[in-house]
């Protein structure tokens, strides 16, 4: 590790990352204009915050959780509870800051659950933290008062108190609302990774052992991570109430705690950025897919599964790998057998997509005779043939791409004894 | 009150066999191989899946004999194919492995029965009046689901206990290494235990896919439940998983019967208080949260349980 955390080269060019990002938000409206994806974008936002909250537990102090939702879901209804007390003349506090309710709940729920979960880790942690959540989810029939029974609490986000001249009735304003404080969320979840408390996260991670002899109490540690964690998905929840001005018991249940552990994952772990490759990717899959396909949780599943066998650093992970052959000028190597891998990788997927499809036809469809479309063509689920041609190139594809990641494994073989050499030589 | 009393117990007797044919695969898996089975109420899922679909052909019996070993196989599979892949990224990957596995085994059976209930009946050689007790019957049927019960429970005793395949299995439980180095194939023994856990799952899922209803949210309503039990008996040990099996049941089933509120108590014993606040709550509500309120309490101050001899 480097004496300063930011030495001056990399605090200019954190701050141009940084910056662009800013630019990336502004300008997305402008260039995805439809009310649908202005919608779809906010909820990136609000996604983007929680898995990035999410990560500060499992990625950063190796924290597995079941139950990220709770502090998610209650920061939600606080919200939205604070939202309508400010409508009823109850209370009076600016909208811009509501997720500042989320958030403080979100933290309050983080310290006193965190004080009763965090004094195990590993299997036992995730284990407490399934039950907290169940538990939670549960305690939802019991006070309706909070969490509005059956049909959820509902508000109406324009409430007439705001700091800036918007009433945040138009979809983008709340747009911009959320994109705000996604950055300023998002910037205080980096700094923090890089304040000594994130650096004894990671050594709480990596060796808790070790950790201890330096003289630091792994418990603490975990602590104070799990309820920041809290503060920053309590703040998601908040915005996610405005967005949609209704919330509802499953949003602090298991599903959702799922949800947001399957877009950190897909996204990666290791690396700060990639929870909002995961945000964004499942959140965009999520609304395409579901009208697209019956089948969307059925690819997510398969894609989690398949990730956690081979590409246990998530997406962001294997973009990292090629930081390195990048720098060492030699990613072109790559080109070939990546290229080579498309082919059978798209059979495959069609081979896939195309079964996936008609089962789903065959078992959901009023008619299953009638074809489907897919890829342009029309299918007819009940036909023998149709079934062969997806099955066949399914296997071809696979056996094909086999053969590749063998020659792409050999490729890194190669890349990595050139980096070594070119080491040598400085 | 007697007569609920009694009816409670049965019901509660009943429901908590019913869990601990699940949890005892759950328990074995892990107590053996570390792995928190996450699927566990998935595969439980596919026995009745299967059961009912077997039975179409060859009738209940059929489906009781080859069902389990239909989910048996495929947890064998997905030991074989992925899990033992997973392995060497560490308990945690394992985890979320199986996690994986409930979306996708759950959405699988939507695909191939379809999202509606499947028609999946209790055997008519079954189906009827067991004994009649204060008016109300009680069905063979359940008779039938203790009786299975209890002999899966000395079943899988005795092959623990009092046969070689059993104290191999009980010897790499606690020196994995030392089994291997006598020539032992240990992840084969891996690959024999998942397959022999998920297919207790699967026979569970054969005798309570007809008593409840046989449907795609059926696991998603035990999972957890199963994590519970498991956790509350001590991860890895089959006597502890009974008996907290037999807790849940009986808890969640008397606080389901339970309609008045701590309030009301304090009331019939002349005390006016508290209507409005938490003890006004009707206690039949905290009976979905009793179990989970128990594991957490559990693992916060025995957290390796009632019965088991080592933490996760």
């Amino acid at each position: 590790m480097s004496t300063s955390n930011f030495p001056g080269g990399a605090v200019v060019r954190h701050a141009a990352v940084w910056i662009a990002a800013i630019v990336v938000i502004i300008v997305m409206p402008y260039v995805f204009t439809s009310s649908s994806s202005v919608s779809m974008m906010s909820q990136m936002g609000v996604f983007i915050v929680f898995a990035l909250s999410y990560n500060m537990l499992l990625g950063e102090a190796g924290m597995l959780s079941f139950g990220h939702a709770v502090y998610f879901g209650l920061g939600g209804f606080l919200t939205l509870h604070a939202i309508r007390a400010v409508n009823d003349d109850v209370w009076s506090f600016p909208l811009e800051l509501m997720p500042l309710v989320g958030g403080l709940g979100g933290l309050a729920f983080g310290v006193i659950f965190g004080s009763v979960s965090t004094r195990r880790a590993g299997v036992t942690f995730a284990m407490i933290t399934l039950g907290i959540g169940a538990m939670v989810e549960a305690s939802a029939n019991m006070f309706t008062n909070f969490f509005g029974g059956e049909s959820g609490v509902s508000g109406n986000r324009v409430t007439e108190v705001t700091l800036l001249p918007f009433s945040y009735g138009p979809q983008i304003e709340v747009y911009y609302l959320i994109g705000a404080w996604t950055i300023v969320a998002a910037l205080l979840m980096f700094l923090l990774t890089k304040t000594p408390l994130g650096r004894m996260a990671n050594a709480v991670r990596d060796n808790p052992e070790r950790a201890q002899f330096v003289g630091y109490s792994t418990t603490i540690a975990r602590f104070i991570q799990f309820a920041l964690s809290g503060f920053f998905a309590g703040i998601a929840g908040g915005l996610f109430a405005i967005l949609f001005e209704i919330m509802t018991a499953p949003n602090v249940g298991l599903i959702q705690s799922g949800a947001v552990l399957l877009m950190t994952f897909i996204g990666g772990l290791g690396v700060f950025f990639g929870p909002i490759i995961g945000a964004v990717l499942v959140t965009y899959m999520q609304i395409a897919l579901s009208g697209f396909s019956e089948g969307w949780i059925l690819y997510f599943g398969l894609l989690f599964v398949l990730m956690v066998m081979y590409v246990p650093n998530g997406i962001a992970g294997v973009i990292v790998s090629h930081f390195a052959p990048w720098q060492a000028g030699l990613a072109h190597r790559f080109a070939v057998p990546y290229l080579l891998a498309i082919v059978p990788a798209l059979l495959a997927l069609a081979g896939l997509v195309t079964m996936i499809e008609m089962g789903y036809h065959l078992s959901l469809a009023y008619d299953p005779s009638r074809p489907i479309e897919l890829f342009g063509m029309e299918i007819t689920a009940t036909s023998v043939a149709a079934w062969v041609v997806a099955v066949a190139l399914f296997a071809a594809g696979l056996v094909a791409l086999r053969w590749v990641a063998g020659r792409i494994r050999q490729r890194w073989g190669e890349v990595n004894q050139a980096m070594d050499a070119q080491r040598a030589k400085q | 009150m007697i007569e609920s009393v009694v009816f409670s117990l049965l019901n509660g007797v009943l429901y908590g066999m019913l869990l601990f044919m699940l949890a005892s695969g759950l328990t074995l898996i892990f107590g053996m191989m570390g792995v928190l089975n996450f699927a566990h109420a998935s595969f439980y899922m596919l026995g009745a899946y299967c059961a009912y679909s077997i039975s179409q052909v060859l009738g209940f019996w059929g489906a009781l004999v080859i069902a389990p070993i239909i989910v048996g196989l495929l947890g064998a599979l997905t030991e074989r194919v992925g899990l033992r892949n997973v392995h060497k990224h560490g308990h945690v990957a394992e985890l979320l492995f199986t996690f994986g596995l409930v979306y996708v085994i759950d959405e699988l059976v939507i695909l191939v029965w379809g999202q509606l209930p499947v028609d999946y009946r209790i055997p008519e050689a079954l189906d009827f009046t067991l004994f009649s007790l204060y008016g109300s019957d009680f069905p063979a049927y359940r008779g039938f689901i203790l009786f299975m019960a209890v002999a899966m429970f000395v079943a899988i005793y005795l092959l623990l206990v009092r046969t070689r395949v059993g104290m191999i299995i009980r010897a790499s439980l606690s020196h994995p290494d030392m089994v291997g180095a006598l020539g032992h194939n240990v992840p084969r023994i891996f690959t024999f235990v998942f397959a022999f856990g998920t297919g207790l799952a699967g026979l569970a899922g054969v005798m309570a896919g007809n008593y409840f209803i046989t449907e795609p949210g059926m696991a998603f309503a035990m999972g957890p439940i199963v994590f519970v039990v498991v956790v509350l008996g001590g991860l890895g040990s089959l006597g502890g998983a009974l008996v907290a099996s037999l807790i849940i049941g009986l808890v969640t089933t008397f606080a389901v019967g339970m309609n008045y509120s701590i309030a009301d108590m304090l009331a019939s014993a002349g005390i006016a208080f508290g209507q409005d606040s938490v003890l006004g709550i009707n206690l039949s509500r905290f009976g979905p949260m009793l179990p989970y309120l128990l594991m957490v309490l559990i693992l916060i101050f025995r957290p390796r349980g009632l019965m088991g001899s080592r933490e996760s």
